[in-house]
């Protein structure tokens, strides 16, 4: 589906409020087709980098082509090309879910029939036919978001930006929004996604980048990017109990292994070398703790994304989710 | 096209969304209504006198009826940031400002014509220059909108909004000669009068009304054009300053 025309180029973006850098010379390409992922804890900036792709916030430096279209001047001039899902389902609350979508698609200038079409196969395209004529107010969560991603590609953009698409949902919306992703994926749109949740980026993204501090601190095709995962090996312990200076003493006995306390009762050892898990079994009991389970696993983008970053990605979950229900989506 | 396609469903999304909405129209109704009965008690006067109270009940329901909406419908959306959906469509600033304030203009021309259609069963309307009172409406709706728009893109909160609101409004009502005849202000108010729109409307709906006018027709007119351009151009400034960061 890819091809190596780029159809977003941003170079040396930059952007600062008051004395705080927001983003620093951020340079990128995103490719016609490409499912693009945007990784990074709160405050790495990336809602600002894409309001400065959308339009909606000025770079202080850089400049940003959409579609070969030179938008650092003038950046109303490539909307027509673009669907924007914000972090916040912020459609309409007073109107219905089909009023929803047929104003969005006005706003974009499609014509009545258009866009009461479109709206009718959308609704029905994200089971949300049956609350059609619902106010938006009335709507769960999963079905705000989900009219609200309905309502980015209302006019079939050429590029999709979702900014955290799935955060704050429950299980089942969140997976019907990752098919719908994909799906529009595939049938050719170019989609740009920030997401917290590391796994997800995994599943879906093509290339990913991670941005940190306003800063891209790497960029590289997911392939690419796990293959540095193939020379280690993980082993989770959980234990009965909690072992108190077991990571401590794991170290000193085993200087090649990395251990990390995961949890009260659990710990994770990392190495270049085959873990064997007798040795390490014996061990942890005889220092009290008794071994309830032990399972090798296969490293994950988020290791790569916390030996990157060194932030734990459960973590800028956790904070994330935390926002969400503080402010509410 | 497409842009007017754009345009004319803002128009329409926001006359059913806010303006059409039954407490608005009540609103619309009642308080046209109060502000005439008030006047008229005010006036000690007889039936005969209604025509001379027109002029301020007209105005007055005018500035109310379209600042009021539009202040809050614009602070509401900022707030619940569907106002950056209008911002990503693909249309001029200019024209979505347009758009955005035009259900506000015509919801603030409707308020002025409840007085007047209540004053038909009254008085006699015969003499009423409706070439001059007809475009002072509008101008004065045009105005107030815009400066409701000035004020809405200087808040971040609803009830700032209404608060700054009244901060210009009241002064208005009592500095543009409805009550007080300007050259009976003191002295150093007088400029004060001289700078507000509503004084310029207030003495065109006087003209109109068949009352006396402190000024030339075509220096009302002038001076409203003069305000509705600032107050529109400065609020526009304002967003792109202040919201497209």
């Amino acid at each position: 589906m890819e091809s190596a025309t780029p159809v977003i180029e941003a170079c040396n973006l930059a952007k600062n409020f008051d004395d705080i850098t927001a983003v620093e010379s951020v340079t990128f390409n995103v490719f016609e087709g490409e499912l693009f992922g945007f990784l990074g804890p709160n405050g790495a900036g990336k809602t600002t980098t894409i309001n400065m792709l959308t339009g909606l916030a000025r770079p202080d430096a850089g400049t940003i082509r959409i579609a070969g279209i030179d938008c650092s001047k003038s950046p109303k001039a490539a909307q027509h090309l673009l669907g924007v899902v914000p972090d916040e389902s912020n459609l309409y609350p007073e109107l219905s879910g089909y009023d929803n979508l047929c104003f969005c698609g006005a706003l974009y200038g499609l014509r009545k029939q258009e866009r009461q079409t479109r709206a009718l196969e959308l609704l029905e395209r994200f089971g949300l036919a049956d609350a059609a004529d619902r106010k938006f107010d009335g709507y769960s969560r999963g079905m705000k978001r989900k009219l609200t991603i309905a309502a980015g590609i209302i006019h079939n953009p050429r590029i999709l930006f979702l900014d955290e698409p799935t955060t704050g949902i429950d299980v089942i919306s969140a997976r019907q929004i990752r098919q719908l992703i994909a799906g529009l994926n595939a049938g050719g749109t170019t989609i740009f996604l920030t997401t917290h949740y590391i796994e997800e980026a995994e599943r879906l993204c093509n290339r990913i980048a991670f941005l940190v501090s306003g800063r891209l601190v790497r960029i590289d095709t997911v392939d690419n990017l796990m293959r540095q995962t193939d020379s280690r090996h993980v082993v989770r312990f959980t234990m009965t109990e909690e072992a108190e200076g077991l990571c401590k003493a794991i170290s000193g006995a085993f200087p090649h292994l990395q251990c990390q306390t995961v949890s009260k009762e659990a710990i994770r050892l990392e190495s270049h070398e085959p873990v064997r898990i007798g040795p390490l079994v014996r061990f942890i009991e005889e220092h009290g703790a008794e071994v309830s389970e032990a399972r090798k696993l296969r490293p994950s983008l988020e290791d790569i994304f916390v030996s990157i970053t060194g932030i734990a990605g459960t973590a800028m979950k956790q904070e994330q989710e935390k926002r969400k229900a503080g402010g509410g989506v | 096209m497409s842009r007017w396609v754009t345009f004319w469903s803002i128009l329409v999304k926001d006359m059913r969304a806010y303006y059409l909405k039954p407490p608005n129209i009540s609103w619309g109704l009642i308080f046209p209504l109060a502000w005439t009965g008030m006047f008229f008690i005010k006036s000690g006067g007889g039936i005969e006198d209604l025509l001379a109270l027109l002029p301020g009940v007209v105005a007055i329901s005018v500035l109310f009826g379209t600042t009021s909406m539009l202040a809050v419908t614009v602070t509401f959306e900022k707030k619940n940031r569907s106002f950056e959906r209008l911002l990503l469509a693909p249309i001029s600033l200019e024209l979505l400002m347009l758009a955005k304030t035009a259900g506000a203009i015509l919801f603030g021309a409707a308020n002025a014509f409840v007085p007047i259609a209540m004053a038909v069963f009254f008085t006699d309307l015969s003499r009423v220059a409706w070439g001059t009172v007809v475009p002072a409406i509008v101008l004065i709706a045009v105005s107030s909108t815009f400066l409701g728009l000035f004020i809405a893109v200087s808040v971040s909160e609803v009830f700032e909004a209404q608060t700054f609101s009244n901060f210009f409004r009241f002064p208005m009502i009592f500095l543009c000669g409805l009550f007080f005849p300007i050259e009976q202000l003191p002295a150093w108010l007088r400029p004060l009068s001289y700078a507000l729109p509503l004084t310029y409307g207030v003495d065109l709906l006087q003209r109109g009304f068949g009352g006396v006018s402190q000024m030339p027709l075509a220096m009302d007119f002038g001076m409203l054009l003069v305000f509705c351009a600032t107050l529109f151009l400065i609020s526009l400034n304002n967003i792109k300053r202040r919201w497209i960061t």
